[in-house]
């Protein structure tokens, strides 16, 4: 599964970077997006994946008996998803406003701030 | 209770402007409030942890590597107050230089909230949570930055906003793999744990990882690229506190995580910090050097000074950061008084431009020799504060024999000397061929010129009476380099 996991992860970086250098608008939200989803799956991963062994002291015992998958890596993916939902809801409206105002949607053109 | 007030004063500022969404006097006068609120709330803060020692909040009472730990060493404390004394400013500036369209939709709240996410990113003693906090920082900063909706605005936002979430995306990732590694996030516990993993190397590899993330922030060699796209950008009392506090946040962290979690290899990452130090310095003052606008040229000194800054880090000996701390004190105060000035400048002459702009001595002398005091300061020159700070790091580079950088260093310095005085002859000494002087009315000179006063009598305080900042910047850098009182304060319990 980890190894599933690791080429997953691997590809949604690759892809997420190549489509960040693309010239267009909508392809370096979308790398954006597929970015931040491989972290969160690399944080699901390196924080071990442990099947069916749900964290819950079992009746009578004093604490949990590894092993036992660990909660604390969902509850960082699940805070890094919203703050990145709220984030990419931000920069698509953003984008489309540059496409508003500026005309196109290729990032070339957008050399007035350049130095 | 204390180490969280300066995050909770501007979330309250925040709501209480929302909640006059209507009524923008109101706002104004809440913002202000706040802003010097929060000031004290850190002046507080800072005399207390210099009495005291560490001072550490474990929030919901939950003890040490499991909650969340708010913790403030002197450095923070450091940290928070210049924030607090940086919103102050910029709240009053604010006042009269903010136009109707942008109070109306939300300025103040916002420039709340982004101290609040500064002083949160100060101030948190867990790495998940600097992550959330510098979140919440981006947030506010990305929509001060484009608020008004122009052109230049909406392009520079677009490289900012890009590369943040990028550096972001790394620096959770960064976060996690950490996680995987050692099992806690707590930094203190970490500090700990990391001496224990089995593959140093590993560690090494994912020190690099923060490298990339907070040097994007931080806006070092060669990751600068979208600072001098964006920060000439927005309104100028925005672009003065993004200058003063938002960088200086990366470089914080970078200090705190190369002090802290990050100390077995040094002479493998400390040294590569030291040569992205050197580099970042000349690429950002060549960069200035060819620039002829007056807020594009501060942009970039920003980039050459985060270099001074990181090389204290890099050399990492006790006075090397206290360099360093020293460097962060005066650059914060000298370059947020530059961002005013310039937006004085613009008011008067209607152009940030060097060749459109002119007799500005001959007119308001006083406003050039306020810009001099900075201009000068940030140049190095004695008695000012610059001087001071520079001599530190150079002083801790020649103990440890590292002569480039000290070459690199001073010659930097010579550099910026060139570009202030080159706007100095053009904005100020050359003669001008208008006549239209738009006047500032008696009320709006309080708000612009009280700032501007107040940081240029810091800045020559600190260059006259310096021993008690260095002897405060020595302490704060005694704490960073033995962290032993760091990780007590924290896994010892206390609230």
């Amino acid at each position: 599964m980890e190894t599933i996991l690791a080429v997953v992860i691997g590809v949604l970086y690759a892809t997420g970077i190549y489509m960040m250098l693309r010239r267009s608008l909508v392809k370096l939200i979308i790398g954006l997006g597929l970015l931040s989803n491989g972290a969160n799956l690399l944080i699901f991963t390196v924080g071990r994946l442990t099947r069916a062994r749900a964290p819950f002291v079992p009746e009578g015992a004093d604490g949990l008996q590894p092993p036992y998958a660990d909660p604390l890596p969902q509850a960082l993916i699940l805070t890094a998803i919203v703050i990145s939902f709220g984030v990419l809801g931000f920069a698509v409206v953003l984008f489309h406003r540059a496409y508003q105002t500026v005309g196109t949607d290729d990032l070339d053109e957008m050399k007035a701030t350049d130095t | 209770m204390r180490p969280v007030l300066p995050i909770l004063i501007p979330l309250m500022t925040a709501v209480a402007a929302l909640l006059a969404w209507r009524w923008r006097g109101v706002q104004r006068w809440v913002s202000l409030l706040g802003a010097v609120a929060l000031l004290i709330a850190a002046l507080t803060l800072l005399t207390s942890v210099w009495r005291d020692g560490i001072q550490v909040v474990q929030i919901g009472s939950w003890p040490a590597p499991f909650g969340i730990t708010v913790v403030a060493d002197l450095f923070s404390a450091i940290m928070v107050a210049l924030a607090g004394l940086m919103g102050s400013a910029v709240a009053i500036y604010s006042l009269s230089s903010m136009d109707a369209e942008r109070e109306k939709f939300g300025y103040y709240p916002l420039l709340h909230i982004l101290l609040m996410g500064v002083c949160g990113a100060f101030l948190t003693g867990d790495l998940f949570n600097l992550y959330v906090w510098f979140e919440v920082m981006l947030m506010a900063s990305f929509v001060l930055l484009v608020l008004g909706g122009e052109r230049a605005q909406i392009e520079g936002a677009i490289k900012y906003v890009t590369l943040n979430l990028m550096s972001s995306a790394l620096f959770l990732a960064a976060v996690g793999i950490l996680y995987g590694m050692a099992g806690t996030l707590n930094m203190a516990d970490l500090a700990q744990k990391l001496k224990n993993v089995h593959h140093p190397g590993l560690v090494t590899t994912l020190s690099m990882l923060f490298l990339v993330a907070f040097g994007i922030k931080a806006a070092v060699f060669p990751l600068f690229f979208w600072l001098p796209a964006s920060y000439h950008t927005p309104p100028v009392a925005v672009s003065a506190i993004f200058a003063g506090l938002l960088t200086k946040v990366g470089v914080y962290a970078l200090i705190r995580v190369f002090t802290l979690l990050f100390v077995h290899d040094v002479g493998y990452t400390h040294t590569l910090i030291l040569i992205i130090a050197g580099l970042t310095m000349i690429t950002g003052v060549l960069g200035a050097v060819a620039q002829n606008e007056f807020r594009r040229i501060l942009s970039f000194h920003i980039v050459s000074q985060i270099g001074y800054m990181i090389m204290g880090l890099g050399l990492f000996t006790p006075l090397a950061l206290t360099g360093s701390i020293f460097y962060i004190i005066h650059h914060i105060i000298v370059k947020t008084n530059l961002f005013l000035i310039s937006g004085v400048v613009n008011r008067l002459c209607g152009t940030y431009e060097l060749k459109n702009l002119g007799g500005l001595y001959q007119a308001h002398p006083g406003l050039a020799v306020l810009f001099m005091i900075p201009a000068l300061s940030l140049a190095g020159l004695p008695p000012l504060s610059g001087f001071w700070a520079k001599l530190t790091l150079v002083q801790a580079g020649l103990e440890t024999g590292q002569y480039v950088i000290v070459g690199v260093a001073l010659a930097v310095g010579m550099l910026t000397l060139f570009s202030m005085l080159k706007i100095w002859t053009e904005a100020f000494w050359k003669s001008s061929t208008r006549n239209s002087q738009p006047s500032i009315n008696r009320r709006q000179r309080v708000h612009l010129f009280f700032p501007i006063i107040a940081l240029a009598l810091l800045t020559m305080m600190i260059g006259l009476v310096a021993q008690p900042f260095f002897a405060l910047a020595e302490r704060a850098a005694d704490q960073l380099i033995n962290p032993a009182a760091y990780i007590r304060a924290v896994l010892g319990g206390g609230v």
